[in-house]
């Protein structure tokens, strides 16, 4: 039986078509993926990410012990702020990526991927050395505001001023009444935000920003959309485009690892990896003839396979057929061209430059 | 709305078939177009192309999904609907109409009577 988030029965309300995701009953889409795609790119959308999960440090040394998990520095980060980083193991490969928040030196807060929450913190577990993790996943739900018109819709609910919450800072209050952190986050490319609750106050959170949002044409985004808007940004997503068998500087993630901040798991590895030359890279391509890629077609060069396809879509807001695949260094370049393997047809590809979309 | 024109022959992989004298032209489904979602792609087999019944003939995709179209009949392909090749939304628009997919020339006149009839086809979708 799939794991329910305090939104099931909103779901459900809504018309949500369920699918099983990452052992989660979850939406894939309400009214169609398209529409809810534009939404988010136009006006607002509202998407239940509940199913990803919290994993807390508090005490004295929590933000040490955090740092030494993650590649990012969270000693560089003022307090209510928030990095993106890679959760890295000893090969330097993903255990997961994550988004660590700075409460204070004393209070790491991270947010995980659902299919990872266990892994992750039986990892973390494992390699806390004094400040051991806590697992708060049942004690959050969590609702993205995604569009040009979120912070103007979270606003007008919110108990205080929120202009000054910057990308990737975040706050405590009240939206729609119900307790917060009210975090300048998201996974689609637009302004918003991701609002962490209690599993209580989820539902009356949840429409109240729908019914405060009616105006702007405010609608409630499944799975389907979240994927096909992170595509469109070249976003990664875990056990797609990013794994325990990559590393952040083949994922095009080397922004995320920060070298001056002093040991971390992975670490040696990646420095490895920089001397010896990195062998393969993460890159965004479109195809030049018709067809759509899909995570796990062949890339091929000269008739040989030489990488794979992680992720792809025919993007709605770009209207071409792209894709996000691994392929060896000396083809990764913008121009360089290679051909992608459709139902044992080879179809031309070439790398673009991303995101695919810019505004 | 879910529709299912008595006149037609169905399968269980949700294709249709309509007899035309020695031909029958086919299509999806109103079921399997609302299952995949707005269609964004649809790729057809050559005309002259020989189907096998059962056999794959095609795809159509989503922005999410990839779907297989399955010949619900032996035969040789006649014509290919070139409309739903460039506007794939037909298919969701008028998926017994605009939408249909292409037409074959029987193999086996007979196989036309052993596919399901529109009563039998939605109680299997009822059973879903």
């Amino acid at each position: 039986m799939a794991k329910q988030t305090p939104l099931n029965a909103a779901h459900r309300k809504l018309n949500g078509r369920m699918v099983d995701f990452a052992g989660w009953d979850m939406p894939v889409q309400y009214t169609g993926v398209e529409k809810e795609h534009e939404a988010v790119r136009t006006s607002v959308g509202l998407f239940d990410v509940s199913h990803m999960g919290e994993i807390e440090f508090k005490g004295p040394g929590a933000l040490a012990e955090a740092n030494r998990l993650i590649t990012n520095d969270l000693a560089k980060a003022a307090d209510g702020q928030a990095v993106y980083a890679g959760l890295l193991n000893e090969k330097g490969g993903f255990v997961d990526d994550v988004v660590a928040y700075r409460f204070s030196p004393e209070h790491i807060f991270i947010c995980v991927n659902a299919s990872n929450a266990a892994k992750d913190f039986e990892w973390m577990k494992a390699h806390a050395k004094t400040v051991k993790p806590v697992n708060r996943s049942d004690d959050f739900a969590q609702i993205a505001v995604q569009g040009p018109k979120a912070f103007a819709l979270v606003q007008r609910l919110a108990n205080k001023p929120l202009d000054g919450v910057g990308t990737y800072r975040f706050t405590q209050g009240q939206v729609a009444g119900v307790d917060c952190i009210i975090s300048r986050t998201g996974y689609t490319g637009e302004d918003g935000f991701e609002l962490y609750c209690a599993p209580g106050g989820a539902e009356a959170l949840w429409f109240a920003l729908l019914e405060g949002g009616k105006g702007d044409g405010c609608v409630p985004v499944g799975l389907g959309a979240r994927d096909s808007l992170r595509t469109e940004m070249k976003y990664s997503l875990y056990g797609n485009d990013i794994d325990d068998q990559h590393t952040p500087l083949e994922a095009g993630l080397g922004w995320i690892v920060k070298w001056d901040k002093g040991d971390f798991i992975g670490k040696a590895a990646l420095e490895a990896q920089k001397a010896q030359g990195v062998p393969r890279k993460l890159v965004g391509f479109e195809l030049t003839e018709a067809g759509i890629p899909r995570s796990h077609y062949a890339i091929l060069k000269d008739g040989q396979k030489v990488g794979e396809v992680t992720s792809g879509t025919m993007g709605p807001s770009i209207k071409k057929a792209v894709g996000i695949g691994y392929v060896p260094t000396a083809l990764s370049a913008e121009g360089a061209t290679f051909h992608v393997e459709i139902r044992g047809r080879p179809v031309g590809a070439k790398v673009v430059k991303t995101p695919f979309y810019k505004k | 709305m879910a529709d299912y024109p008595s006149e037609l022959k169905y399968t269980k992989d949700h294709e249709w078939a309509k007899k035309t004298g020695s031909s029958v032209v086919v299509g999806v489904t109103w079921y399997a177009q609302d299952a995949s979602g707005a269609l964004v792609y649809c790729e057809l087999p050559k005309v002259g192309a020989s189907l096998k019944a059962g056999e794959s003939f095609g795809v159509i995709e989503s922005t999410k999904a990839v779907s297989e179209l399955f010949a619900p009949l032996s035969g040789k392909v006649t014509k290919i609907n070139d409309e739903v090749v460039s506007s794939p939304s037909l298919i969701n628009d008028d998926p017994y109409g605009k939408g249909w997919l292409i037409e074959l020339e029987l193999a086996n006149a007979a196989e036309y009577d052993g596919l399901m009839d529109s009563k039998t086809y939605v109680s299997k979708l009822e059973q879903k």
